[in-house]
């Protein structure tokens, strides 16, 4: 046993000697293996703790959201549904919903406007009063006296008091929230009393929901039912997609790394075919061989995707994915700020491993065999 | 004692590379197991004031509530108006799209 770890030892110093003679190559190689780990491993743990988080907080999503469709739009509903959607069986509450959004021109930030439902005592507001989400202030100034000023579509102008704002880790669900009062929102958006952006409806038992949305259907035409489940679907399907985006534009940078790992890998350069020809001269096996470059392939593959993967961990929970955030923001003026709960599955590192270190290390050895078992003699001519 | 030889150096590195991972793996377990308490007021505001969808982008509306818009915003100024809006790359179109989806948002609705 003791021999068998002095031999790979002394295997170990032979490939790095050899390593240091290509030194440059190796750097680059090196280089480059851990940018394509640390770019992948960063989207794919963005994806998947991003996914997680929808999934956790949107189960507290209402049940089923009713919109009004007019020629495919959405259009405001009118609030005397709420009897008859209330009636039917199993539907625990029906609430209108008054939500919209606000384009603010001196800062070209967005804001989501919204009503706190009647039910909601905890964020209540009164007439002239307003609850601001934690992006709210970096990009507008509420100033020392607490006041919000905003200029309706109308252009008329509001001042609001800010009674409270909305604690600093909810940027992920408020940032961008305004909450003020029923008569405020009507006023700002010149609605007439009766009508809403939609209706939420809570059912009492989730099993019912195809049942009551057949009868919600018939009962409210022209509308579109938004299910809780369905707002799953759609969050798990924008993360993959995005996740898809990114992989694909990352395609070439993968696709030129696969071009030179196999062209440094497989075509043996005519001095390492030479090194291989003598090291069999002196009486090396052709295990010895094998072993030694096998060592070669595992230092730069493995280091490369442990490091990378561990690289990609911290940039995306510690440092906020600070590099993914110019994808994220797009246009928007306003974004959150936030932290992801770390979440790693262990399903998407495998087959990282198993696409990054399988290929290299099988394209090192297999013309590495081909040239150990030649003659030594052939080799080196 | 035998000086230190690059093999040691080498193999201590990628054990040490290796350890790392192990204990992001199970900071990452611990870290899922107890919620930072901002989870919990999230979940809170999304069920106290009926959210359906996290704020990512707020350029379009499309893109804000992904979830409750509906099919043609993303199309919404005349017919041949394209999507201009980046992040709207980013968000998935409807899956009935890639014929693995239902036409609608949802499973359950419209029926006629």
């Amino acid at each position: 046993m003791i021999r068998q770890v002095a031999r790979q030892r002394y295997l170990i110093d032979f490939t790095l000697a050899s390593m240091m003679r290509r030194k440059v190559k190796n750097v680059v190689l090196f280089g480059v293996y851990f940018l394509i780990v640390f770019v992948l491993a960063s989207v794919m743990l963005f994806g998947s703790a991003i996914r997680r988080e929808a999934a956790l907080l949107l189960a507290n999503a209402p049940e089923v959201t009713v919109q009004k469709l007019v020629m495919g739009r959405h259009d405001m509903i009118s609030g005397e549904h709420l009897e008859a959607l209330s009636a039917i069986r199993g539907v625990r509450r029906a609430e209108g919903r008054l939500w919209g959004y606000l384009f603010d021109r001196g800062n070209g930030a967005n804001y989501t406007m919204m009503v706190p439902p009647a039910s909601d005592t905890t964020h209540a507001v009164g007439p002239g009063e307003a609850i601001v989400g934690s992006g709210i202030d970096r990009v507008k100034t509420i100033g020392r006296n607490e006041y919000l000023f905003l200029i309706a579509p109308s252009g008329r102008f509001f001042k609001f008091t800010v009674k409270e704002r909305l604690p600093e880790g909810s940027g992920l669900v408020a940032a961008d929230l305004v909450l003020i009062s029923e008569a405020d929102y009507r006023a700002l958006f010149d609605l007439p009393d009766g009508v809403y952006t939609d209706l939420a409806l809570s059912i009492r038992n989730e099993k019912e929901v195809a049942t009551i949305l057949g009868k919600a259907a018939k009962a409210v035409p022209n509308s579109r039912f938004v299910t809780r489940s369905s707002i799953a679907r759609t969050y798990e399907s924008i993360f993959t997609w995005r996740e898809g985006v990114l992989l694909a534009l990352l395609g070439a940078a993968i696709l030129s790394f696969a071009i030179l790992a196999f062209d440094k890998a497989s075509g043996l350069s005519a001095e390492e075919r030479r090194e291989i020809g003598i090291l069999k001269a002196v009486g090396w096996e052709t295990s010895d061989v094998l072993t030694s470059k096998f060592w070669e392939g595992a230092l730069i593959s493995l280091g490369a995707f442990l490091i990378g993967l561990i690289a990609a961990y911290a940039h995306v929970f510690f440092f906020q994915a600070g590099l993914l955030e110019p994808v994220l923001k797009g246009w928007a003026v306003l974004y959150p700020d936030f932290r992801l709960t770390p979440h790693i599955d262990p399903l998407q590192v495998t087959t990282l491993a198993f696409f990054t270190i399988v290929p290299y290390t099988a394209a090192t050895i297999i013309p590495i065999w081909r040239a150990a078992i030649t003659d030594p003699d052939t080799v080196m001519r | 004692m035998s000086a230190l030889r690059r093999s040691d150096v080498a193999v201590g590195a990628l054990a040490a590379a290796a350890s790392l991972a192990l204990v992001a793996m199970l900071h990452a377990f611990v870290a899922s197991r107890t919620p930072p308490a901002s989870q919990a007021v999230n979940a809170a505001l999304v069920r106290d004031l009926g959210l359906t969808d996290l704020v990512l982008f707020t350029d379009a509306r499309y893109t804000r509530h992904p979830s409750v818009a509906d099919l043609h915003s993303a199309f919404q100024d005349h017919p041949m108006s394209l999507d201009h809006f980046p992040s709207g790359s980013l968000i998935a179109p409807p899956r009935h799209i890639f014929g693995t989806g239902p036409r609608f948002a949802s499973d359950e609705e419209i029926p006629e």
